[in-house]
């Protein structure tokens, strides 16, 4: 079950690049293993890395202390690509709690929300202007759902209500649907018999 | 009377266990959940460390492909896995399926192939049915005029666990292609042109139906190759209402009901489609008959345009940094570059009409020496299909590599992978940075393009080795009209 996440300031790490796929932030190789935990040393492993495994000085990712940029700010289209969870896992073992792009895919939106990785949509202005002012901490709200740089305005964001409530409640999603058991008992016996 | 609505509402409706609210999303139930190696061994232990069992092991089947070799086990019966990792992976799955009695399509069994080949092929994807799998390639199955769409690991648990999911209902697109499709042009042409229509990541939040005359034309692989692809423009699902050529594809199949019952299966099926007046959030309308074979250029699947047209000058710095990464020039003709791979499979392209169009090209002549081709078919009823037809032979003898099922080079997880810098001509579907190995570089397109390419060693529009009669001295005055020299 993911931490509550209710307020969070930090600064943000740019990578304004588009469609960053999931393949770019946990190459395909990474994924033989059966546990969530450890992949945020593999996280963006080939942007991070020469072949040889050498780090390369220039990776923005190399260079910046993870404790202190919890949020990732990226280019259109984040995310994009497969299914898998891997990809929220390594991102918050490698230390990020945000994601802020203008468009997000649809499955890596839902697999972050389960994690308690916070997947934020904003528009092309309020992101040019996050980005335009990096080194200032941006604060995200998720209770009023609010996004703001420094001490400028806030920006509303959308969440789904139930995702929400379960970050910011500790609603165990998987919990909540087993106290469906009935209706889904009901609803098998009314197809299953015809 | 009711509103008209589309294939996906009557699909979606017959699924809804509890309505959606503003607070809560629907409970929708899922027929079919398709597992494999990669994405589920965390939802077993998620599901065990909770006490729970597997609800329902009769709708769960699970196979092994991503992480498995394509070469054969040695004399010493041990497979050549790429890492202890892979091996521990594939045994994790064996064990969870054994101590939750799930039906596992493993080493020794007949049916076993990637889950989006093997689902189809044993009639256990059907009509009107809500088909989930930890893989985004789950839309494949729409092709059926089901719901299929993607998971991730923490929603395996919740399938796994209660057989339900919790969803907010998708936007409905209409994607009609028209007309009729030019010989030659294939299902993937059609799915790379719609992908370059939609742009990666313009179907994000919506499910798309495909319709009109070029999509029902196709046989039901193409239709697959179609859905699967959907994802490719960002949409979780895509779907084909089921006509007469879903019913004769699905009779008989393993797990299709038999007889009488079949054909009261069928009658409902049938009913599966959008009903006239039905409002769709967005319409696409593509012209089909002007689809010519495809190719990409980029590293994003939608970056793809018509084989023999010039790379387009990049309009962003990330079209700057595809460009870069796959070292092409803008300007330059697609067809300049050395290829030094082929692979000819996956679930996008790894079925027999897809074997057959690259054999039918292949057939008699050679692969270029110097490049490697490999072949992998999509499932073992595939392989033993094409075996029977000695489609095994005709890309041996041509110098390509044949071998056993499983997803191989279209992730490169198992050990089958592009070295960097090289350049693959690939009828998978994603040419993302390092998909295929690090460092690689991706053409995608179709099966019959692929093996064109194999012949000429730079990418090549397949029409040139299909037109009626063409003999080989008239293909090759048509290879050199594509830029190739003659070593
Ligand atoms: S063939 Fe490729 S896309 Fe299909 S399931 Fe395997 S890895 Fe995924």
């Amino acid at each position: 079950m993911p931490e509550p996440l209710k307020t969070l300031t930090s600064k943000a790490v740019v990578l304004s690049q588009s469609n960053i796929d999931t393949d770019q932030i946990i190459p395909g190789r990474f994924l033989s293993t059966t546990t969530r935990e450890g992949l945020g040393a593999q996280a963006f492993y080939d942007w991070r890395y020469e072949a040889d495994g050498k780090p390369k000085p220039e990776a923005v990712l190399n260079r910046i202390d993870p404790t202190e940029h919890r949020i990732l700010l990226a280019g259109r289209n984040f995310a994009c690509g497969s299914s898998r969870e891997h990809a929220p896992w390594a991102l918050l073992d490698y230390g990020f709690r945000a994601v802020v792009s203008t468009e997000i895919a649809d499955i890596f939106t839902s697999n972050a929300l389960k994690n308690g990785l916070l997947p934020i949509v904003v528009d092309q202005a309020t992101w040019d202007d996050l980005a335009a002012h990096a080194e200032q901490p941006i604060t995200v709200d998720l209770e009023s759902s609010t996004i703001r740089r420094g001490n400028a305005q806030p920006v509303t964001f959308e969440v789904e209500r139930f995702a929400r409530r379960c970050l910011l409640d500790g609603v165990d999603t998987l919990g909540w649907l087993q106290g469906q058991l009935p209706a889904i008992e009901a609803f098998e016996h009314r197809t299953e018999t015809v | 009377m009711s509103r008209p609505s589309t294939l996906f509402d009557k699909v979606w409706d017959r699924h809804v266990v509890a309505a959606e609210t503003d607070d809560t999303p629907a409970v929708l139930y899922v027929d079919l959940h398709l597992v494999h190696e990669v994405t589920s061994p965390q939802a077993f232990a998620e599901i065990e460390s909770r006490g729970l069992k597997v609800r329902r092991p009769d709708r769960t089947f699970a196979t092994l492909d991503h992480s498995t070799p394509t070469l054969p086990a040695g004399p010493d019966g041990e497979r050549p896995y790429d890492t202890p990792a892979s091996k521990a992976q594939v045994q994790t799955l064996e064990d969870n399926c054994a101590r939750h009695g799930v039906s596992l399509a493993g080493w020794d069994s007949a049916d076993r192939g990637v889950v989006h080949v093997m689902g189809p092929e044993l009639g256990l994807t059907q009509p009107g049915m809500t088909v989930v799998c930890g893989d985004s390639h789950t839309a494949t199955h729409g092709a059926f005029g089901t719901l299929a769409f993607g998971i991730g690991t923490s929603e395996v648990g919740h399938v796994l666990a209660t057989q339900c999911l919790l969803q907010r209902k998708a936007k409905a697109m209409r994607v009609t292609v028209d007309g009729r499709l030019q010989p030659g042009v294939s299902g993937k042409d059609v799915a790379l042109a719609m992908i370059a229509r939609l742009g990666f990541g313009g179907g994000t939040g919506f499910v798309i139906e495909y319709a009109g005359e070029a999509i029902r034309s196709l046989d039901m692989e193409g239709r697959m190759t179609v859905c699967n692809m959907s994802i490719e423009a960002g949409a979780r699902a895509g779907m084909i209402a089921p006509d007469a050529t879903t019913v004769a594809w699905l009779q008989g199949r393993k797990h299709v009901p038999q007889g009488d019952a079949f054909g009261r299966a069928a009658a409902d099926w049938l009913t599966l489609k959008s009903d006239a007046g039905a409002v769709f959030d967005a319409e696409v309308r593509i012209d089909g008959s002007a689809i010519r074979p495809m190719a990409t250029w980029g590293t994003t699947p939608d970056a793809g345009s018509p084989i023999g047209e010039v790379v387009p000058v990049p309009h962003d710095a990330s079209g700057e940094k595809a460009l870069a990464y796959m070292g092409f020039t803008a300007g330059a003709a697609t067809t300049a570059y050395p290829v030094d791979v082929v692979f000819i499979g996956s679930c996008t392209n790894g079925r027999l009409p897809d074997l057959r169009a690259a054999a039918e090209v292949l057939r008699g002549r050679k692969v270029k020496p110097g490049l490697r081709v490999l072949v992998v078919p999509g499932s073992e009823a595939v392989r033993r299909d094409a075996e029977a037809e000695g489609l095994d032979r005709v890309f041996i003898d041509a110098g390509a590599e044949w071998r056993i099922p499983g997803c191989s080079m279209c992730l490169a997880m198992n050990g089958d992978r592009v070295a960097p810098g090289q350049l693959a001509v690939s009828t998978s579907n994603r040419n993302f940075e390092g998909r295929q190995g690090p460092g690689a570089r991706t053409i995608l397109a179709s099966p019959a393009t692929a093996a064109a390419t194999a012949i000429t060693g730079v990418l090549t529009d397949p029409r040139v080795f299909m037109a009626e009669g063409t003999s080989l001295k008239q293909a090759s005055a048509a290879r050199e009209t594509v830029g190739v020299q003659n070593a």
